[in-house]
Formats: C-alpha cells, structure tokens, sequence
C-alpha cells in the first residue's frame, strides 16, 4: 500500500460534530465563557439602537414645531445697536403670505402702555385687588393661526376688526384668569385705563411665541391709532416641512425689501444635521464603552479557551496518536470558540435590541434601528471568537503528541 | 506483501537540554513481523517508551533507518507520518485516554474520524469491535461507570475499529489490578489468534511471559534472549 494515500483526513461535518461535543459536554463553562460575548455585543447593539432611536426622536420633535418655524424680528440684538431699527411694514403678513411654502404667517409688536392698569370692573373695590399691570400685544388677524394657537372659547379678530379699529381684545389664559373672565356668550368687557375693550375671545394654548398666553391681544389696527404703535417688531412664519431655510432666506427680502440684512431671522437647524450630531455624539461616546466590554469578552473567551487547551492535552493528545493532524487540532478549537462567539453574538444582539425596545418603550419613543446591525451582530461575535481563540489553537496544535499523551495521563 | 512489518536498523535517539545530551536509545536493531506477538520489556527509565514512541511514529529518531511496511519513514513527512499513524497503527495506554464526557460507542468511532472510514459505516464497526472485546453491552455507558479492566477494553476495542496493522500498547495492565489485567491478556491472546500484531511494553515479567516474543531494554540498548 502506497504510505503516500494514507492521508489524515477529517470531514467538516465530523469537525463540526466534534466542536459541538466539546461545547456541549461542559454547558455552563460555555455558556459562562460566551457571557463576555454577550455583554460586548449586547452593549454595542444597544448603543447603535438608541443612538438611532434618539436621533429619529430628536427630528421627530422639530419635524412638528421648529422645523416648520421662521421668524423675523427687527431687534438689532443685544449688540446692534450702531445701526437704525428698520420698521417692518404692516403689510408684512400679506407678503410673507404670498412667498411659495408659508401655510400662515402672522405679524405681533408689543404695545406700550405707559402704566395704564387693567381692570375688568369699572369700580374701585376697597377690599380686593381688581386692577393689574398687563402686557398688550398688538396682532395681526393671521398670528393665530401661525402661531398654532387654540381658544378655549369665543373667536379671534379677523381684518374687519383691525381696519375698523375695533376695541376688542383676546385674552390670554393667563390674564382671563387673572381678570375673572371665563366666558365670552356675554361680551365681558376689560378696561384699560379708561378705555373698554370687548372680549372676543380667551386664547388658551400656543405652540409658539407663548409671550401670547400671558397678555391682552388686540388687532393691530386698533393699537395703531389707540395707542400710536409705530410698526410689529415680530413676524411669526408656520412653513411646509422642508420649506424652512428657503423661506428663511426669502422672508427678509420680502418684509425689508431695501434693507434684507437689517432683520434678524430664527430658522431650525437642518434635520440631517441634527441627526447627524445627535448620532455622533451618542456614538462616538458608546461605541467606546461597547468596543472596551467586546474586547473583555474576546479575553475572556481566549482565557477559558486556553485553560480548556490545557485541560484537554490529554484529549489532544489522543487525537494525533489517533492520526489527527495539527490543522485538525487547531480547526476543533478555533470552531468551538468561534461557536462560544457566535453564541453570545445571538444571544448579546436579542439582549441589544431588547434594551433598545425597552428604552424606547420607557421614554414612548419609537424604536428605530437599522436590521442589518441585528443581523450583522451575531458575526461579529464569531469574529470575535474566532480572534480569540487562534492563540489557544495554536498553542494546542503545537503541542507533540508524546509530551500531551504523557502530561495529560488521566480517566 | 510481505512478512516483514517494521524494521529498525541502527536506531538511535537522543534528546538535547541546553548542552547535555541524554543518549535515551542506541543502535537498536529490531524486526517485527505481521502477526506477531512481541513483547519489550525493561525498567523504568531504560527507553522503552522512547523506543515505542519512535516505532509508533509518535517521535523521530536521530540516528539509523525505520521501514514501516517497506516504506522508509525517517524522511516521511508530518502528514505522512499523521496519515500512517491514523490508517495502520493502533494504540492502547495506560491511562485509556477516554474521553469522560462521550459515552463508550462515542469514544470507539473516534479512532474512525481521521482515517475515512465512511460515516455511516462507523457505527456498526464500533458495535462489532465493542463485541469483540465483550463489552457490546457497555456502548450507552460513560467510561466513569466502568471498571479500570472494562475501560482498558473500550479502549482496545477504539484501537482495533481502524483495523491497523500494529497494535502498540504502552503498560496496558499498569493501572489494572491481577483479575483485570488476566482479562485484557487473555484478549490479547485473542486477538493474535485473530493474525493481529501486537507490540506490548510493560515493566511486568507476567505481562511480558504471553508474548511469543520477548525484547529486553537496558540502559537504552535491545538484547533479545533465544525465543521462549
């Protein structure tokens, strides 16, 4: 017989059969060891999970409000003071209106009321205090609606009531309360000095400019030829989503024609920068600490790979007597502490996505990951393992049969 | 083929530790022929196992020439050497080496892994070397709940599933008690019976008497007396 065809060979499926054995005889010892696994790759997929989830979360919250608001002011800021205030045109509304992309857009200025007190009885009561200091809002028919407000009863002046110059007020709910006003079905009357004004409606709710709640509101028209306001300080702007920075960069153009550069304009950061940053904050942070707890695993698995090496020369050494060669020897160890990997690979990934899925659930966020980490997960745990165990299956391929038959006389 | 199964001519080995050279075999000539029963012997330390070890291609030997069945192994590869190992020699130690965690039919098809027995073969060569060896009712049993003669079995029956053409047993009664070892030699006798080689190592002048043929070490050196 030709020695040449006398070849050592061991069938993959033996391979595999045999590294499973050698995980199965010692269950808590495997599942121990892929314990380390786990915990690197449950961090790790917890982290990408929520960093996601939070960055959805984030743009999720200025898709609603900020991402849809600009507003223009004609402060000059707390330095600017060098250059001449521009006054915003009265018609500021109307323009704003006509720019492609603006669902609403309404105008606001404050009034001064040079001390005027507010009351909502025309007589002096000894015993209470019935007359307060309230701010005065002067508005534009379309500021409701721009600035997502809500009444909780009556109605909100339209440009009738501005161009007429109509004493008529909307109450904030603040001042309603204050005031003792809590119907309008009999047109309560506010005195303001010693002017009255009637109740059109009490505001309850704003998503923007909430200055709103805590003041009376009056029609622009009005505040111009009672009280001789010179021009709204304000435009509150409600876009279409995604039409922000363009209607940001429009806006100043169309309410200060001759002078764009003298407005000053609040417009939301872009999503996918938000996002972005949100991302790479909670990433570059995480990613550490679950790169820091993979790598424990990884020494983990090699250490009890290494004793269980050492453990089992006599075992090795059996095998090569029996005719295994050094490659089968070293394939058994890599393969089982590769499947210790991919173990706690699947196991860590479910614990990941759970975290994320409990995370989200405490703070009624929506889970948002990319499948593919999930996926991807469990692999990276076999890499892991497999890294892990070449020191180990090297050592245990290098061992000379008569040396581990001899060291490891036992059972 | 011929009668001849191995052949040693010259065989030295010597192990090196720093500068102190340790000369553990010297210039053995030994020949094995197929269907043999030989038995070496000597005290501990006179390089029997040195001896075994380069014969069951386990080691190499510095000095002389080997032929396995014709074929001169001393420049064999690794491979070569693993693939001989593997295909044409069994082995029983003192120990047993079974593996505790495997039941006996599961340690017997293990000497069936590296040498291609097919797969669906294995199970039923183990059952028929597990009978040969009497312990066909022990195949579900863990080594644990064996005796130390019942495990030296499972054992032989492991070495004689590859059908080798040597069996080489390094003190295969060492760990035994009298009834025990009676046991495993009279399966030796058997076996040879069967036209089974076997290569037996002991320190035991019992052990060594069944064999047909005696080999005595001392010091390194082979002296073979007449035959018995």
């Amino acid at each position: 017989m030709a020695v040449g065809r006398l070849r050592a060979r061991l069938r993959v499926r033996d391979l595999l059969a045999e590294a499973l054995a050698g995980l199965f005889t010692r269950p808590g010892r495997s599942l121990l060891t892929a314990l380390g696994a786990v915990l690197g790759i449950a961090s790790l997929v917890a982290t990408l999970g929520i960093a996601e989830t939070a960055g959805a979360q984030i743009v999720t919250a200025f898709d609603e409000l900020a991402a849809t608001s600009v507003v223009v002011t004609n402060d000059r800021g707390f330095f600017g003071t060098s250059q001449a205030q521009v006054a915003l045109p009265w018609d500021s509304e109307e323009r704003v209106s006509r720019l492609n992309g603006v669902v609403a857009a309404g105008t606001m200025a404050e009034v001064p009321l040079g001390g005027r007190l507010t009351s909502a009885v025309p007589v002096n009561d000894p015993l209470g205090l019935t007359e307060f200091q309230m701010p005065m809002i002067a508005a534009s028919p379309g500021l409701y609606a721009a600035a997502r407000g809500q009444l909780s009863t009556g109605r909100w002046f339209d440009h009738g009531h501005s161009e007429r110059a109509d004493r008529v007020v909307v109450l904030g709910t603040g001042v309603a309360q204050r005031l003792n006003v809590t119907r309008v079905d009999q047109q309560p009357v506010v005195f303001v000095g010693d002017a009255s004004f009637t109740v059109l409606g009490i505001l309850e709710d704003v998503q923007r400019q909430p200055e709103l709640l805590n003041a009376l509101i009056i029609p622009e028209g009005t505040a111009r030829e009672m009280y001789g306001l010179e021009s709204p300080t304000t435009v509150q702007i409600d876009t279409e989503i995604g039409a922000a920075s363009l209607i940001s960069a429009q806006a100043p153009i169309a309410v200060s024609p001759d002078d764009p550069d003298a407005v000053q304009v609040q417009a939301p950061l872009e999503p996918d920068e938000v996002r972005a940053g949100v991302e790479e904050d909670v990433n570059a942070l995480f990613l550490i600490l679950g790169g820091v707890s993979l790598l424990v695993g990884a020494i983990g698995i090699a250490n009890v790979t290494l004793v269980s090496v050492l453990e089992r020369i006599g075992e090795i050494g059996l095998r090569r007597a029996l005719g295994a060669g050094r490659r089968h020897i070293a394939y058994q160890f890599l393969l089982e502490s590769t499947g210790v990997g991919l173990f706690g690979g699947v196991i860590g990934a479910s614990a990941g996505v759970l975290v994320v899925v409990t995370v989200s659930a405490l703070r009624t966020w929506t889970p948002v990951m990319d499948p593919r980490i999930a996926l991807a997960a469990p692999f990276l745990g076999a890499l892991v393992g497999l890294l892990a165990g070449l020191y180990p299956a090297l050592r245990a391929s290098r061992m000379a049969p008569v040396d581990s038959l001899r060291a490891g006389a036992t059972g | 083929m011929t009668a001849e199964l191995i052949r040693l001519v010259g065989v030295g080995r010597t192990f090196r530790s720093g500068d102190i050279e340790v000369r553990a075999l010297r210039d053995a000539d030994l020949e094995v022929r197929r269907g043999e029963y030989l038995s070496i012997v000597g005290p501990s330390g006179s390089g029997k196992s040195t001896l075994l070890n380069i014969i069951a291609l386990l080691d190499r030997h510095t000095a002389g020439t080997y032929r396995f069945e014709g074929t001169d192994v001393t420049e064999l590869s690794e491979g070569a050497r693993t693939g001989l190992r593997a295909h044409r020699i069994g082995f029983v130690f003192q120990s047993f080496h079974l593996l505790a965690h495997r039941t006996v039919t599961e340690n017997v098809i293990m000497s069936m892994l590296y040498n291609s027995v097919p797969r669906r073969e294995r199970r039923a060569r183990a059952m028929a070397a597990l009978d040969r060896v009497g312990l066909d009712h022990r195949a579900g049993f863990r080594p644990g709940r064996l005796s130390g003669g019942e495990r030296q079995r499972v054992a032989i029956a492991r070495a004689i599933a590859t059908r080798p053409a040597i069996l080489i047993c390094d003190e295969p009664t060492g760990n035994l008690d009298s009834a025990s070892t009676e046991s495993v030699l009279e399966l030796f006798d058997d076996l040879r019976s069967d036209g089974l080689t076997l290569l037996v190592v002991t320190h035991d002048d019992a052990v060594s008497t069944r064999a047909e043929r005696i080999v005595r070490m001392h010091d390194g050196r082979l002296s073979e007396p007449v035959a018995v």
